[in-house]
């Protein structure tokens, strides 16, 4: 690998994003000429400024390790990202763009009227936002070391570093702009190198994705191992360890590393002890338990609740729809960022599957968010791959940037709004106080796992804002102690089930499955907690909720909104 | 798994539950049972308050009645004006249909009068009733009417105070009442207040272009008659941004007309804040100004520079021009609205301004003699209670 390309891409991406921050908005809109100035933001330039924004580290590093480790469940979560979009083009994208709000904390008092449920709704934005920030960081970190060797605070650093100046610094003014650039930019450090990857693939007689054998070494390779490595030996192996003295491996549990291993070609992968080793065919088919997942069924239905239900109250999607001139062109944009969506999730998976057959040292080490990263070095090799290599770092750091301005906008706003109101008056200060928050988080915990943070969010965001806004939007008899009850309990019911799942309360078995994937019961018991203390309350339905929903819900065209 | 990971997250949700906590005020048990008893009454006061601040009301009356009951301790409480019962709160319902008849002569003598109650059900507590006038600015406008078993001397007094605490309510909201009016008067005004100058000079302008330019004149006319049309139109209370720069854009059209090339005009339109809500005619009465300070005091030629940008939760507008600017100390005259002049338009903005957002959003002007002037706005892009058509 050539890390001089790694970090001129990284570079050339961090002073592409401030750029276009500093400089976009002024070159593209300084004018005399009033309809080019005050031309309304296209459908296609808005869902290209959403998918930007939405699509973070977990979506370019991360569902291709789960893919590549995990097998065909795993394609729930690309669908289930890209499906939370359509439950909140037919149930939330228009009457949300109609009531006026801004963020959910405005939705939430403009349909309730209190400032109590106000406030909650600004403390889970800020908890949300805190909690995928973390991921985002880690990733930055994890990329920064898979590639130029950088220690992996220096990533997450970088990346704190750079959004807290261009947000600070007013760079995010030109929000859409910047974001739809990086939607691209992403879409195609994706896109290309795939294209190589698949010739390269052809080329190799595209062997079989999906046979009856488990991951082999196809060529005599050596593995740098950090630190040691509890490992499964599957057939009697000979290495070549640091020293240079063969070390033969029988099968069963073996401790590897620190240090470098060579396997010699055709090997059977040794999988690291959280991994099961499964075979091409048990891999390829849905619901198989591949990878050693247990209750692969729950476990699916759950991922798709959290991930259709979640995306709807993720704070920096919600954002993006203001910028829609009414309730209809919101609804045009949603079906746009679908499309755009369901192209780029076709592309992890991909990799995924690839890395199997010509990265599968990943599956030894542990670190299969990598996955991405390690393809084009071992599939293509020479300069091309690194040129594909620095691509696809310049991708990945996009999406750190992009996703953590976006959260860092969106947090930085509701803490001088709500939260901090008398504390932190000034918006920089606050973005600061925003950013600081997570990166020590980040920093705290390196070994936190990427995606479970991140199902963490989405499962949060599905237990909290989604039946508010689904109920608020929907239903007559929502009431403030209602909805109040329902983001309490909710709330509380996924923040404590992620929470025993990283405490190792449970290790095995149904209540394993049943904390590491919560949205299945929080979702639920969070709906009906909210219909049954609404129903008990009654009296304290908002007066004028009748004129609050024909607002939501008449066409604008009709104009019966006053 | 990892401790270090489970403390982590263990801060991320604990955090901002004790920032809520203490934004909420946890409640905690304080003071004597004087000091709870007045407590009590304080709090029931203001529950009461805020519906009887939209007037004397069926609606108003029907939710405060409840506090206002509780405030005074009795069975029942009704409320009337001088026309029907308003509401009725609390036990004995079957005595409503006669209590406006009650009240007739406390309504006449504008006097407090106590009343017994015949009722043929034994276990009715409506025996009697004090019977107290709501008076605003020496009318009689309606009646608070307690009802108990016996009416003492307590119930009469602390009647007769609870009355006098809504009709003062009563007044405010007659304050409310005009102070919104008097607003709405002002923005009627400021509408009828195309200048005459202006109207005068972009006619000219236009007849100057009617032989050598025909198509350009009638273009210019049919933006003016745009321009009048959205100035002089009654629209409600808020409009967008986009529609609030097009009348802009149209009135400078019209500047550039008569000015030429001596008016240039740089526009910088974030389109994130495109639909955030305004209140209309915000920022015509400042480009207005800025044209007149930039140019028409005298000098050769002018930049007027019309910015709106994206700031969080917030838009930031800002209107600045490069003419001869003015003393700061007048201005601060002319906001405090000690000082009139051409700049009565900015004050009513600002005062404005204030009125929807608070006191944090009124207008920000950066100026001095010789350096032209910026005007910088801030608006929240939502606020309760503020929506564009």
């Amino acid at each position: 690998m050539n890390t001089s390309f790694d970090v001129a891409a990284v570079a050339v991406v961090v002073v592409l994003t401030l750029g276009i921050g500093v400089y976009g908005l002024r070159l593209a809109r300084t004018t005399s000429d009033f309809m080019v100035a005050s031309r309304a933001v296209s459908p296609l330039w808005n869902a290209s400024a959403i998918g930007g924004e939405y699509l973070s580290a977990a979506s370019f590093l991360g569902v291709a390790g789960l893919v590549y480790a995990y097998g065909a469940d795993m394609l729930w979560y690309p669908v289930g990202f890209v499906a939370g979009y359509l439950v909140l083009l037919l149930l939330v994208a228009a009457p949300l763009r109609r009531s006026g709000a801004y963020t959910v904390p405005d939705f939430a008092e403009a349909r309730l009227g209190s400032a109590a449920v106000r406030r909650l709704a600004s403390v889970l934005v800020v908890a949300i936002g805190w909690l995928y920030l973390v991921p985002q960081l880690q990733g930055a970190g994890l990329t920064l070391r898979a590639t130029t060797g950088a220690p992996a605070w220096a990533g997450a650093v970088l990346v704190a570093v750079v959004v807290t100046v261009n947000v600070a610094g007013g760079g995010m003014r030109s929000a859409t702009f910047v974001q739809a650039f990086q939607y691209w930019l992403k879409l195609t450090a994706l896109s290309v190198p795939a294209l190589f990857l698949l010739l390269a693939w052809q080329g190799d007689g595209a062997p079989d994705l999906a046979g009856p054998a488990g991951p082999v070494f196809r060529e005599t390779t050596s593995v740098r191992l950090d630190g040691p490595v509890l490992v499964d030996v599957v057939e009697r192996t000979v290495v070549v360890e640091t020293d240079g003295r063969d070390r033969v491996l029988e099968p069963g549990p073996a401790r590897l590393g620190p240090g470098t291993v060579v396997f010699p070609a055709g090997a059977e992968v040794p999988h690291v002890d959280r991994i099961e080793r499964s075979t091409g065919d048990t891999w390829a088919r849905p619901l198989s338990g591949a990878g050693g997942l247990e209750h692969p069924l729950y476990a699916t239905y759950a991922l798709v609740l959290a991930t259709f239900l979640g995306t709807m109250g993720l704070p920096h999607v919600l954002v993006r729809f203001y910028t829609n001139p009414d309730g209809a062109a919101a609804r045009r944009t949603t079906l746009v960022v679908l499309g755009l969506l369901g192209v780029f999730y076709l592309l992890p998976a991909l990799y995924g599957a690839l890395g199997r057959l010509y990265a599968p040292e990943l599956l030894l080490t542990g670190r299969t968010d990598a996955v991405v990263l390690a393809l084009p070095g071992a599939l293509l090799g020479g300069v091309l791959g690194d040129l594909m290599e620095a691509l696809l770092v310049a991708g990945a750091f996009a999406a750190f940037l992009s996703t953590s301005s976006g959260l860092l906008v969106s947090t930085a706003g509701v803490l001088v709004q709500d939260v901090l109101r008398g504390t932190v008056r000034d918006f920089r200060r606050a973005t600061v106080v925003a950013a600081v928050v997570p990166l020590l988080l980040a920093l705290a915990a390196t070994s936190l796992p990427v995606s479970q943070v991140v199902g963490l969010a989405f499962a949060m965001a599905a237990s909290t804002f989604c039946p508010l806004l689904v109920l608020g939007i929907w239903w007559r008899g929502l009431t403030p102690p209602g909805a109040a009850a329902g983001l309490v309990v909710g709330g509380g019911l996924s923040a404590a089930a992620v929470l025993s799942t990283l405490a190792g309360v449970a290790d095995r078995g149904w209540p394993a499955a049943l904390l590491a994937q919560p949205a299945a019961w929080t979702v639920p018991i969070a709906f009906a907690v909210m219909v049954g203390v609404s129903l008990a309350t009654r009296s304290r339905v908002p007066a004028g909720v009748g004129r609050t929903m024909l607002r939501l819900h008449a066409p604008e065209s009709l104009g019966l909104r006053r | 798994m990892d401790a270090l990971a489970v403390a982590v997250v263990a801060v991320v949700l604990v955090v901002p539950g004790v920032v809520l906590w203490r934004a909420v005020g946890g409640r905690r048990a304080f003071g004597t049972t004087a000091e709870r008893a007045t407590h009590a009454a304080l709090h029931e006061a203001s529950l009461a308050s805020p519906p009887l601040r939209a007037g004397l009301t069926v609606d108003a009356a029907t939710r405060s009645a409840g506090h206002l009951r509780a405030l005074l301790g009795s069975a029942a409480v009704a409320m009337t004006d001088t026309e029907r019962l308003l509401a009725w709160d609390g036990t004995g319902q079957h005595h409503a249909p006669v209590a406006h008849d009650l009240a007739t002569d406390a309504l006449q003598r504008g006097r407090t009068t106590v009343q017994r109650v015949t009722c043929g059900d034994p276990d009715c507590p409506v025996r009697s009733a004090v019977v107290c006038p709501l008076v605003l600015d020496d009318r009689v406008v309606g009646t608070l009417t307690a009802y108990d078993t016996d009416a003492g001397p307590g119930l009469v007094r602390a009647a007769g105070e609870v009355a006098r605490w809504v009709s003062g309510q009563l007044e405010l909201a007659e304050l409310d009442e005009s102070r919104s009016r008097l607003a709405e008067a002002q923005v009627r005004a400021l509408r009828a207040q195309i200048s005459p100058h202006f109207v005068y000079n972009a006619l000219t302008a236009i007849a100057s272009f009617v032989r050598t330019d025909p198509e350009r004149a009638r273009e210019l006319l049919l933006e003016f008659a745009d321009f009048t049309r959205y100035s002089s139109q009654t629209h409600g209370e808020f409009t967008t941004l986009a529609e609030e720069l097009r009348s802009i854009d149209r009135y400078l059209l019209l500047e550039r007309a008569r000015f030429g090339e001596r008016l240039q005009v740089v526009l910088r339109v974030a389109p994130e804040v495109l639909p955030v809500a305004v209140p209309d005619l915000c920022l015509q009465p400042l480009v207005e100004n800025a044209v007149q300070h930039g140019l028409e005091h005298g000098r050769g030629r002018g930049t007027v520079t019309v910015v709106a940008e994206d700031d969080g939760a917030q838009c930031r507008i800002t209107v600045e021009d490069d003419g001869v600017g003015s003393d700061p100390e007048r201005i601060r005259a002319v906001l405090a609205g000690t000082a009139d002049g051409d700049s009565i338009g900015m004050a009513n903005v600002d005062a404005r301004l204030r009125a929807v957002y608070g006191d944090d959003h009124g207008l920000l002007v950066e100026t001095a003699l010789g350096a032209g002037t910026k005007v910088t706005i801030r608006v929240p892009k939502w606020h309760a209670g503020v929506s564009a058509p």
